[in-house]
């Protein structure tokens, strides 16, 4: 056992979890943030992307020991009280998604590619960048079309600051 | 996953000391390969030692006649890099293709080439280039470094700390990605020294791992082209054959690899 300290959603949180622990069974099984979700068992399909020191990663294939002392961004951390952050915005009034079980994943990711491409952000970049995020629903097309949109709502939003 | 305990090394002799105590310690890198692998209980260290924090690990340095990558920097950090993307585009474009952002974002050069998958990325870089690997004991010259199929000249404890690319004259790369996994169905790195000398290394076709193409490398050093290739013959035999491509069409998508390497070197 060792007691792992980190900060999730700007909140410091102390954790007493075995060495083997994933970060995304820290996040859901003790923290409770089920937003998070599981979809392999192969580290492929990106259901469990969160952001770790402000970068995309799948916390199914990082140890909690590993984010120990780190900066951890979930899916539940995005909104402004009752304001959804503006890629959560883009996926509901674009259709994005169907189940949903794939959405914290593709939201985390695409948030991901937003900051590091900004303004730059075309249909061919949204699609190579997402090859890690697997959805069995959609066919992409929309949330494709939710990034896009969600990138310009946000160089809209950044540019108003 | 079985049990295990975790210790983050604070420097490379930190790593050595506790690697010596564990039992069946083993190093842990980005953990994209190691962690996946412990999942599934087909590894079951009793020790993992973290080097993704060890500082002297991380970076990217300008050296007089090429670059050194340290072993712990990840492959978003090389892909996007000023100094690759300035003295060898073709290692920051194959960077920038391995596996998706997350990996990217976690996954080590050092933990790619210790772990020498058939269908890695980076080894083909390091053989085609003539790079040199760095450990904390010595200096292996990559073309005595890469041992067949996930084996390597590592000894059982040692640790990869850089890797030492030249500035060739011309170098290029092209995968043909496996659409599920994005590892290499079959990849082409070409290099061209200053001296005129051609090295050509093909991943994810042979079934003892990355290997020298010694008809397209002499085929190239007498007419540096894509055409050039077009009459080379590629023995199918040795090569993989799978659920996804027979031997015979890897040994051809290795003369097409080749190929479209040969573009984008220019
Ligand atoms: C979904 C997915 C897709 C992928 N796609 C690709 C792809 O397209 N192309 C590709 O090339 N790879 C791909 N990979 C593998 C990825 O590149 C890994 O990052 C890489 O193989 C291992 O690096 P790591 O830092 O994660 O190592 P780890 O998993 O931490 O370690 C791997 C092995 O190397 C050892 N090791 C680590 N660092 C050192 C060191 N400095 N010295 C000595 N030994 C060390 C460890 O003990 C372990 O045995 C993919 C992985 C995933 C999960
Ligand atoms: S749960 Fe599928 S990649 Fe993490
Ligand atoms: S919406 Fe169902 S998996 Fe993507």
């Amino acid at each position: 056992m060792s007691t792992i300290k980190l900060t999730v959603n700007g909140r410091a949180v102390s954790v007493d979890v075995e060495d083997r622990t994933l970060l995304v069974h820290l996040l859901r099984e003790n923290l409770n943030l089920t937003g998070t979700h599981i979809g392999c068992d192969t580290s492929q399909c990106g259901a469990c992307v969160v952001h770790v020191d402000g970068r995309a990663v799948k916390s199914c294939t990082m140890l909690a020991g590993q984010a120990a002392g780190s900066n951890v961004t979930t899916i539940e951390g995005l909104a402004k009280g009752d304001e959804l952050h503006p890629m959560q915005a883009a996926f509901r009034d674009n259709h994005g998604l169907q189940c949903g079980y794939c959405t914290p994943g593709m939201i985390m990711s695409a948030v991901d590619i937003v900051h590091r491409h900004g303004g730059k952000l075309d249909e061919e970049t949204v699609r190579h960048e997402l090859e890690g995020n697997i959805c069995r629903c959609t066919g992409y097309h929309n949330i494709v079309k939710a990034v896009l949109d969600a990138a310009s709502r946000m160089k809209v939003a950044q540019a108003a600051e | 996953m079985y049990e295990t305990t975790y210790h983050r090394a604070s420097s490379v002799d930190d790593a050595v000391a506790l690697f010596g105590k564990g039992t069946e310690a083993k190093f842990l890198a980005g953990g994209q390969t190691l962690l996946p692998v412990m999942k599934q209980r087909l590894a079951a260290p009793s020790d993992v030692i973290d080097l993704s924090k060890v500082k002297e690990l991380i970076g990217i340095e300008p050296t007089g006649d090429g670059i050194v990558v340290r072993a712990a920097t990840t492959h978003y950090d090389v892909a996007t890099s000023n100094v690759v993307q300035k003295a060898i585009p073709a290692l920051a474009h194959l960077a920038s293709l391995i596996g998706d952002p997350a990996v990217r974002h976690r996954g080590t050069i050092g933990g790619s080439l210790a772990n020498n998958d058939p269908a890695a990325d980076y080894p083909a870089a390091v053989l085609a280039l003539g790079a040199t690997i760095k450990t904390n004991k010595r200096t292996i010259a990559a073309d005595d470094f890469f041992k067949g199929l996930f084996a390597t000249a590592l000894e059982d404890g040692e640790i990869i700390t850089a890797v030492s690319f030249p500035v060739q004259a011309k170098a290029g790369y092209a995968k043909f990605p496996n659409p599920a996994s994005r590892f290499a169905l079959t990849g082409v790195f070409v290099a061209r020294t200053p001296a005129g000398d051609v090295r050509v290394a093909a991943t994810g076709a042979s079934q003892s791992g990355v290997m020298r193409v010694g008809p397209i490398e002499a085929a190239l050093k007498a007419n540096w082209s894509a055409g050039a290739i077009d009459g080379v013959t590629i023995p199918s035999a040795g090569l993989l054959a799978d659920i996804h491509g027979s031997a015979a069409y890897r040994a051809n998508l290795i003369k097409v690899m080749a190929q479209r390497a040969v573009i984008t070197a220019g």
